[in-house]
């Protein structure tokens, strides 16, 4: 990071009660407070949200896309981990 | 009535006009969209301010009639609101000490026996909660910054501080108000408004200018005697308009 760049933050919003905080996107911070009321004007000004949680990006540790032929592609065939695979009982209504 | 009315819409427009300048313009984006939030949040109290000036007024006036076809003169906003942006630093000194009288005197006209501008400061008493707790939090950073950013707001302090008085001098127009209890008496204000300054200023490790008992200050916009800057924010405002009366978007 060089000297005169604020460090990034990924910004998390919950948009309602209830519902899980959503990554919105990032922007450049000091620190976490500063963060945060940044966030407020910056991704709450259309009544996105009710509730903001910021982490520094570096603290973000993501997958990589190389591994993604062995990490995701092996699923592709296999449709019996969805429970609509299976044939339900006529008497199971509310499944 | 309606003067008072004008003085309260006229300081917001005012206000909200200058921080509109940074639009475009601010020191990094996010504070570019906080100053662009806060211009908005000025200029919307101004607009309900005015629509209730014209309802009061008739005569075929509407809100824009008030910005867009007065002249200085007839402008009553508070000097300290048409002080050039200047660099970062003196727009948030202009903004802490503005957003510290807005967010007493807001609170205080809740009370007001006029139940129109009461609900006016309900409002805005919200809004202008989030434009003091930004302009508390940036003269904090600066003071407590480096040398560079503390000299500047301290500077920024100081040159503003003589355009603080006359917020809490009332004119005839507010004399009036404040008998008849539609507007809080501004005086009363004062400790409360230096209570908030020295706070803000002490935690900043900034000093507080002078004491302000007694002290000189400027004024003459509450009675339109407006500083040289004011007909240069009006000559861009009401440019648009000036030249093509009646112009809609």
């Amino acid at each position: 990071m060089s000297n005169n760049e604020w460090p990034l933050w990924e910004i998390f919003i919950r948009s309602k009660a209830g519902l899980d905080h959503k990554h919105v996107g990032s922007l450049h911070a000091t620190d976490a407070q500063m963060a945060i009321e940044m966030a407020r004007d910056v991704y709450t000004r259309r009544q996105e949200g009710i509730s903001i949680w910021a982490v520094e990006s570096i603290n973000i540790h993501a997958s990589n896309p190389d591994d993604a032929a062995s990490f995701f592609d092996p699923m592709n065939d296999k449709v019996y981990r969805h429970p609509t695979f299976y044939d339900l009982p006529d008497e199971l209504t509310h499944m | 009535m309606i003067n008072y009315i004008l003085h309260l819409a006229d300081n917001a427009l005012i206000y909200g006009h200058r921080l509109s300048e940074w639009c475009g313009h601010g020191p990094i984006l996010e504070v570019d969209m906080a100053l662009s939030n806060i211009a908005l949040d000025n200029i919307g109290a101004a607009r309900s301010l005015y629509q209730y000036a014209a309802t009061i007024e008739g005569n075929g006036k509407t809100e824009d009639s008030y910005p867009y076809q007065r002249d200085v003169r007839e402008f009553k906003n508070v000097l300290l609101v048409e002080m050039p942006n200047g660099d970062f630093a003196d727009t948030i000194a202009r903004s802490l000490f503005f957003d510290a009288y807005q967010f007493l005197f807001y609170t205080a006209l809740q009370k007001s026996s006029d139940k129109q501008l009461a609900s006016i400061a309900e409002k805005s008493l919200k809004e202008v909660t989030y434009h003091l707790r930004f302009s508390k939090e940036w003269t904090i950073r600066m003071g407590d910054g480096t040398e560079e950013s503390k000299q500047k707001i301290q500077h920024a302090i100081n040159e503003l501080w003589s355009y603080t008085g006359e917020m809490f001098d009332a004119s005839d127009v507010e004399k009036q108000m404040i008998e008849t209890g539609i507007a809080p008496d501004i005086a009363s204000l004062k400790p409360m408004w230096e209570q908030i300054i020295s706070d803000t200023l002490e935690e900043a490790t900034l000093s507080f200018p002078i004491q302000m008992q007694g002290a000189w200050f400027q004024k003459g916009g509450k009675t339109g005697v407006h500083t040289e800057y004011m007909g240069f924010l009006l000559a861009e405002m009401q440019y648009l308009q000036k030249s093509y009366p009646g112009l809609e978007w």
